[in-house]
């Protein structure tokens, strides 16, 4: 063979490359999801966005743990640390040593383990319906994109029809009626159902804009050519989709799932304010705000506490979105 | 045409493009229109013309990409111009492609090893030796370290990037491999490494080649066979001493004395083209290439040239008047019309390969 094991002209190339004076002897490829975590770890902002982000998944799993250290359940109430108003004994609230955050005004309850089984169905709401946009939205963009012709054209109509949908009539008029539908007008309706149904009103209108990002990144993948070589060494659709297309669509489908988690925080907490979500059984954000509005004078420590985390968790949420578009993505602009 | 049995045989390629602006249908562009030619095993066929002519869509037709609107693409006897994916996949092996842009044709969240292994694994292939063994054997081949198997392709330059590419193209043995434009994003230093590593492995490997690219000197360094093509038509073909010291087509000649060759420009000087290549959508009647052409005639608005060969030409001319046979002065070695006696190595003729007469450009 007259071809040179290994080419002169290549190896002094291979000098000059990018990762070759740094490695040395072990040639280690970094990865496209390395170099973004080395970039993500360098962004302050997204680092202390991303601490608390943690935090707040870790407090909202570790329910259990902390109602147990606590010492106090949810639906507990102190009538006796009340007034004969109903309004909480002490300052700010009732704040004391055995109640963090005080008191709820009226019912007596304990608000700091309220608002941390609050922090967990929002999140677990939140992401939910996160997930379950993303995997219609991905499936249903990545199948348009590349398809193209009138699969294209069907889910693109969809995509208009459930945009042209009033979210807010429609899950003001649904909820109450699937709610009536199973359970009837004197039973109780389970929390497990009404979450559900929250999850449900928002993945159905949640989607669209996850399958316009996916289908336009697709079709911009599409006609690149490493996509056109696995078409020329006989690659299917599914070795298509899964290998070839979907590496290159996680940074835009991690981006848009981080900055669609904290919408749906404030989508949930809207609802139950308007009183289509969940019931005051089930600790929520949007109950506690609500109930805390009559007494916005009067105890202004009720409101404070959940709004202050509703508006950390969400901006959290917001900036370690950023930063991770940041990361995954230096060359876009803002 | 004669001695071997041509590996792919090319009649009446076609493909038009609907072209459309809102609802209605404004037309077809057409983009190839009528393509004949053969290839031989282990031939160089380059494929050269102005921006637009349809050389890229005549390398997609050919591997497949794009389905042909009319026309034959026979591979090894076999009719595979509607051939479905399932009775492609054998042909795949034997058919490869090669693109242009080395940096959009890898995956970039793929490892270059990942990358090399693809066709193996999408065709279900376990060679002796396991596949990373072959990745390396194949990096080896096309002169990359096999240590950089984990690599991404961002770590790589343009001209490995597109070894890269050739070794992908190469881990299926194919026998034919279409390279669309595979040197032309490249540095000019790293052209001549990349197409001397091609030659090098047609000559190894007895590869056939369907060279399609824009430049001609390129193609004079690889090609054994070339076919000019303007707006959608071949309009001479013939081995490559042929086209370029004898070019029988005009634009061919234009097409030649454009090259830039610093003091070599003969009494004659460049044929400069004017005016602009007419649409694809609505190409001239007759002849396509009359509206540019300094010889054109009357008859040319009206009918249209074959691809014959004429007189003493060797190589086939689609013109009604093509240029007696004066050489173009940018070669004035090439003297007389006949001119095979100074041309010693018949190129091409017979199904061999052509070492000795490529042998005449420096490596």
């Amino acid at each position: 063979m007259s071809v040179s094991p290994v080419d002169p002209a290549a190896l002094a190339e291979t000098g000059t490359g990018p990762g070759g004076d740094r490695s040395g002897a072990g040639f280690v490829g970094r990865s496209p999801g390395q170099l973004a975590w080395a970039r993500l770890r360098r962004d302050r902002t997204g680092l202390v966005s991303g601490a608390m982000l943690v935090f707040f998944v870790l407090v909202a799993l570790a329910v259990p743990l902390i109602e147990w250290a606590y010492g106090v359940g949810p639906r507990e109430q102190f009538q006796s640390r009340l007034d004969g108003f109903g309004m909480p004994l002490g300052y700010a609230g009732g704040v004391t040593g055995e109640h963090w955050f005080g008191l709820e005004p009226g019912l007596g309850r304990d608000i700091f383990i309220r608002l941390v089984h609050g922090l967990r169905t929002s999140l677990f709401i939140a992401v939910a319906a996160a997930v379950t946009t993303a995997v219609i939205g991905v499936v249903l963009g990545t199948v348009a994109g590349y398809l193209g012709g009138w699969v294209d054209a069907v889910v693109n109509w969809v995509t208009d029809l459930t945009l042209a949908m009033p979210f807010l009539i429609i899950a003001l008029a649904l909820t109450p009626t699937l709610a009536l539908r199973f359970y009837g007008q004197r039973d109780e309706v389970p929390a497990a159902f009404q979450i559900g149904v929250l999850i449900a009103v928002f993945a159905l209108f949640g989607w669209t804009s996850t399958a316009r990002l996916v289908r336009g990144q697709v079709i911009a993948l599409r006609e690149r050519e490493f996509v056109e070589a696995a078409r020329a060494s006989g690659a299917g659709l599914g070795h298509m989709l899964f290998r070839q297309l979907l590496p290159n669509l996680w940074a835009p489908i991690l981006v848009s799932f981080s900055l669609a988690v904290p919408a749906y925080v404030t989508g949930e907490a809207a609802l139950s304010f308007i009183g289509v979500g969940l019931t005051d059984a089930t600790p929520s954000f949007g109950r506690m705000i609500y109930r805390s509005l009559d007494y916005l004078q009067t105890d202004p420590a009720y409101v404070f506490f959940p709004g202050v985390t509703i508006f950390a968790l969400v901006f959290a949420f917001n900036l370690f979105g950023d930063a991770l578009r940041d990361a995954l993505d230096p060359k876009s602009s803002r | 045409m004669n001695a071997a049995e041509p590996l792919l045989r090319v009649r009446g390629l076609t493909k038009h493009f609907p072209v459309r602006s809102g609802l209605r249908s404004r037309g077809l562009l057409r983009a190839v229109d009528g393509l004949d030619f053969d290839v031989r095993p282990g031939e160089t066929l380059g494929l050269v013309g102005e921006s637009g002519c349809g050389k890229s869509t005549t390398g997609r037709l050919l591997v497949r990409l794009l389905e042909p609107t009319a026309g034959t693409i026979e591979f090894a006897g076999r009719d595979i111009t509607h051939a479905r994916r399932r009775e492609l996949r054998p042909l795949r092996q034997d058919l490869q492609i090669i693109f242009q842009d080395p940096y959009a044709s890898l995956n970039p969240r793929h490892t270059v090893g990942r990358i090399v292994a693809m066709p193996l694994q999408v065709n279900g292939i376990d060679p002796p030796g396991g596949v990373k063994a072959r990745v390396r054997e194949l990096l080896e081949l096309v002169g990359l370290n096999p240590e950089h198997y984990n690599r991404y392709p961002h770590e790589f330059s343009g001209g490995q990037r597109q070894r890269i590419g050739i070794a992908r193209a190469l881990a299926l043995r194919p026998r034919l491999i279409v390279a669309d434009e595979p040197v032309s994003a490249l540095d000019v230093s790293i052209q001549a490494q990349v197409v001397n590593l091609l030659r090098d492995l047609q000559r190894d490997l007895g590869l056939a080649f369907v060279f399609i690219a824009h430049d001609l000197a390129v193609v004079r360094h690889f090609c054994q066979r070339v076919a000019v093509m303007y707006l959608g038509r071949i309009v001479e073909i013939g081995d490559r001493d042929d086209i370029y010291q004898r070019p029988r087509h005009p634009y061919t000649r234009a097409l030649l004395s454009a090259i830039p060759d610093v003091g070599a420009l003969g009494p004659a000087g460049r044929i400069r083209l004017t005016g602009e290549v007419p649409t694809p959508l609505d190409p001239p009647s007759g002849c396509r290439f009359r509206t540019r052409c300094p010889r054109a005639q009357e008859v040319c608005a009206r009918e249209e040239p074959t691809l014959v060969t004429r007189d003493d030409a060797r190589q086939a001319a689609a013109c009604h008047f093509p240029e007696a046979g004066p050489p173009t002065p940018s070669h004035p070695d090439a003297a007389g019309p006949g001119g095979a006696v100074v041309d010693a190595t018949p190129a091409g003729d017979g199904a061999g390969r052509l070492d000795g007469n490529a042998g005449e450009v420096a490596r």
